[in-house]
């Protein structure tokens, strides 16, 4: 598309990159077929090219309101969009960009900023969070119904092997994975273990900044990052052979590190090294499958799987079929999901900022995830898992899918 | 905004979704034809078909111009709002009704996207057979509007052949059937009118589309040429051959280029051309076919011919042909994507002279279209940002577009006329037809508020560009002002 940014932004590095971005867009409109929200709603408004624009027009200096604010807030930023366009053209990045300028310009009501704040401020914590989610365990059965499907079960971690072997790598801890289902991490160094690579958590490390990235706050974001690198930079000295990442929402943020801190004097190169050493779980452990595949051979095949893959790890991360592969190889049969292009509606903040369409999204989720009468839900990313429990009323488990490849080690 | 229209329109029900400031407006101004934009005065997005009766008949006893949009994938500009009038955008009207197995139809409402239809019938193991370029998410209002095509409609037909009935809503209100669900319908062919007319006619509230059986065997080929002379004659001899394909796509290097930048479909990078093959069918009949098809494409030096071994592989490089034009706006900012039909033996004569132009305009022109049909979509790059390039490149496609009327084609093979080729109309039309297509604008849209200024040019538009045909020195309706 042909652009004309203000003065007041064109010269800025977002507005160099928000430009690069919009001029590569046809305006071809292919992205709003896979757009959840213009699914729900069918309004060029809730698309992604009908963003595009608003952003656009809000670059080129025209007034904005908080019009443009709720089509901005009804992105769930699952990127769904990037995957179906044929330009190239970065919807994720761009919505970044104008979600922050919105923020500025328009700002929120005093109810709407104190809810981001404390979201923007607490989760990031995991001590709060774990606190908050401890006290909700215990208040569960006197809360009202739709609250308490939110508090998913306590799970207790296993063993973590001590490390051992002479390569290792680092894992993000985050901040609200190790609250709800610390065993995510430990059932992955234990299957690392197994092929020969010991984990290492660095306590100092916590939230990926993703939370405050996507809520229009790259400057909180960038603190989080910073002090996740300071953490990590002493092991990856000493030769960590990479930054593994369980949780598909951190990933995408972890993998951005380099871009978000491009331009900063001190960090630029340390976080594009930390970038280049990110890796998904399902990258390191497909790495290894030979390794991994004759430990698996032994057991039997235990169960059908509907493995819901994560917006940040098709979209954001563009990993597809690798864990659907390596679940197979473990003896899963994996049942058909319809539309798995589509996010489940968790998306961050999404479930608690926008309640509505979250639980409509969840819903037809569930619908087509359950449609093949798995006896498992799998998935790779936290958020998405406890989003979806919510809505099961416990009639299927869902797991993340490195406990059950570790459960599989375990019995054979 | 027209305040007695906002109140009629409040009447209508409380909860009609009306947009009436400029921020909500602009993301509407264009559809995928984005070198032409205009506000509309305010959008709506209604529901049901009682809705946009009652917002029609408002309309039209207030002389309001009303535009109709679907998914705004149309690239001759036929969704571009007037400043004055009222954007319907018809997405919410996105009900899938019944299919029908038995009679092999589909009764779908105007916003349910082409390839939902398919995706709705295919547990009959059926499909609806034309496949723009958009089918994943072009609405099937539009495809109706704009009589779409795709790269299937050299053996299964463009929507016109498609398309059992409609339920049309006129200027004033009025509702009416046309068509029937039978394979013929007494009186005139209203239906054949109606498809095509851009949103001129009425607003199409229900379509009832027919379905196909999805064909037992599929092959798709590939063919690498070393010239694009070579690959056009191809096209003509493959058909010459007594094979109709389901689909005969070419398209050249630049295309090939950035296709297999953007979608890694595999396509060999040092090929001239290449040829896009779908051959469908019964086992037998597909295999026979193969074998002729493979003895043209030697016979006319195609220097690679591979075949696709899997759904997974023919998947892919349908979706690089499909995606085509987007990925080719990688090669420069701005393209405009030409849309005239010549006969397919002219193919090889017709390219060689848009190269020729190409190189007299100084341009880059890229090709990508469904060669079965000889339907063509010269593709001219741009950049919009230089001062007079945008109005060169609408020059030098309005060039190509007269030649293809020259061999004996048409100006248009899928995208309609819109805004776009109101200009080339006056080349393709006599007067006598173009009083005749406004006639019956009038009949069907008496009060003329439906999509103004697109389609067909007024006689007098065409006599101020000097386009229409001037016999034995005399001026046709020397008594139309002239500026």
């Amino acid at each position: 598309m042909q652009t004309n940014l203000a003065d007041w932004i064109k010269d800025t590095p977002e507005g160099r990159e928000a430009d690069s971005i919009l001029r590569k867009c046809v305006h071809c409109g292919f992205c709003l077929a896979t757009c959840p929200t213009y699914n729900l709603l069918g309004d060029e408004l809730d698309s992604p090219r009908g963003r595009i624009y608003l952003m656009k027009q809000m670059l080129e200096g025209e007034a904005v309101t908080e019009k443009t604010q709720l089509h901005l807030d009804r992105c769930l930023t699952c990127r769904s969009c990037e995957s179906t366009c044929p330009s190239g053209v970065q919807y994720g990045r761009l919505v970044d960009i104008g979600r922050e300028l919105v923020e500025k310009k328009v700002g929120r009501s005093v109810a709407e900023g104190t809810q981001r704040g404390v979201l923007k401020r607490a989760l990031p914590r995991t001590g709060l969070f774990s606190a908050a989610l401890a006290l909700g365990r215990i208040m569960k059965p006197v809360l009202p119904k739709a609250l308490a499907a939110k508090i998913p079960v306590k799970r207790t971690p296993g063993a973590w092997p001590a490390p051992r072997h002479a390569r290792n790598m680092l894992v993000l801890q985050g901040c609200v994975q190790p609250a709800i289902d610390p065993d995510i991490n430990a059932a992955t160094a234990r299957v690392l273990d197994r092929v020969g690579v010991s984990l290492i958590a660095v306590p100092s490390a916590g939230c990926c900044g993703s939370l405050p990235q996507h809520l229009g706050d790259a400057e909180a974001a960038h603190v989080l990052i910073k002090r996740n690198i300071d953490a990590w930079w002493t092991y990856i000295e000493a030769g960590a052979e990479a930054v593994v990442v369980t949780a598909s929402g951190c990933g995408t943020m972890v993998a951005e590190y380099g871009h978000a801190l491009r331009n900063d004097p001190v960090y630029a190169a340390k976080a594009a090294k930390i970038s280049a050493l990110f890796r998904d779980v399902s990258q390191v452990v497909a790495a290894e499958q030979e390794r991994l595949s004759p430990l698996l051979r032994a057991s039997t095949p235990p169960s059908r799987v509907a493995f819901h893959s994560p917006c940040t790890l098709q979209h954001g991360l563009k990993i597809r079929g690798v864990v659907e592969g390596l679940l197979r190889d473990a003896g899963f049969e994996l049942t058909a999901v319809p539309d798995g292009h589509l996010c489940c509606g968790s998306a961050g903040t999404y479930s608690i900022l926008q309640p509505e369409l979250s639980k409509q999204l969840r819903g037809n989720k569930i619908a087509a995830l359950t449609s093949g009468s798995p006896a498992v839900i799998a998935s790779a990313n936290v958020a998405c898992m406890a989003h979806l429990e919510s809505g099961l009323d416990g009639k299927v488990p869902v797991r993340h899918w490195i406990e059950m490849l570790d459960e599989q080690l375990a019995a054979s | 905004m027209n305040a007695g229209l906002l109140a009629d329109f409040s009447r209508i029900t409380p909860a009609l979704n009306v947009i009436t400031d400029h921020e909500r407006l602009r993301p509407f101004e264009t559809d995928a034809f984005i070198s032409h934009r205009a506000v509309p005065m305010c959008a709506i997005l209604p529901e049901d078909e009682t809705q946009v009766a009652a917002i029609l008949a408002s309309c039209s006893a207030r002389g309001v111009p009303v535009v109709t949009r679907g998914a705004g994938t149309g690239i001759s500009g036929g969704a571009i709002p007037s400043e004055d009038g009222v954007l319907l955008v018809l997405t919410r009207m996105n009900h899938i009704g019944k299919v029908d197995h038995q009679a092999r139809t589909a009764t779908v409402g105007p916003g349910v996207r082409n390839l939902a239809v398919s995706d709705a019938a295919a547990a009959h193991n059926l499909f609806y057979a034309p496949d723009p370029s958009s089918q994943l998410i072009c609405s099937i209002g539009g495809n109706v509007a704009e009589n779409s095509g795709g790269v299937h409609c050299l053996k299964y037909g463009l929507t016109t052949h498609n398309v059992l009935q409609v339920r049309l809503v006129l200027s004033g209100g009025e509702s009416m059937t046309l068509g029937s669900r039978a394979l013929d319908a007494a009186g005139y062919d209203l239906m054949a009118v109606v498809t095509g007319s851009e949103g001129m006619l009425g607003l199409v509230t229900e379509v009832v589309v027919k379905l196909t059986p999805v064909p037992e065997h599929v092959e798709t080929l590939l063919a690498a040429f070393p010239s694009v002379t070579d690959a056009a004659n191809a096209v003509g001899r493959i058909i010459g051959a007594g094979v109709v394909p389901a689909a005969l796509e070419m398209m050249d290097k630049m295309v090939i280029e950035a296709c297999e930048k953007f979608m890694s479909a595999g396509f060999p990078l040092d090929a001239e051309a290449l040829l896009l093959i779908e051959l469908d069918g019964v086992r037998e009949e597909v295999a026979d076919q193969l074998v002729r098809v493979e003895q043209v494409l030697n016979d006319c030096h195609a220097q690679e011919i591979r075949r696709a071994k899997s759904d997974a592989e023919r998947e892919k490089l349908w979706k690089a042909r499909k995606g085509a034009f987007a990925a080719l706006a990688t090669i420069r900012p701005d393209y405009y994507t030409i849309d005239g039909t010549i006969p397919r033996r002219c193919l090889p004569d017709v390219l060689a002279r848009y190269t020729q132009l190409a190189e007299e305009y100084r341009m880059l022109v890229a090709n990508v279209f469904h060669a079965g049909d000889g339907n063509l979509h010269p593709c001219i790059f741009y950049d919009a940002t230089v001062p007079g390039e945008m109005e060169r490149s609408e020059e030098l496609g309005g060039k190509m577009l007269e030649i293809c009327v020259e061999v004996g084609g048409t100006i248009t093979g899928e995208h309609g006329v819109g805004v776009e080729k109101l200009r080339q109309m006056c080349v393709q039309f006599r007067e006598a037809e173009l009083a005749t297509f406004h006639a019956i604008k009038a009949a069907f849209d008496p009060a003329g508020i439906l999509n103004p200024g697109k389609g067909v040019p007024s006689l007098k538009r065409c006599a101020e560009w000097g386009g229409m045909h001037v016999r034995e020195g005399k001026m046709p309706r020397a008594d139309i002002p002239r500026f």
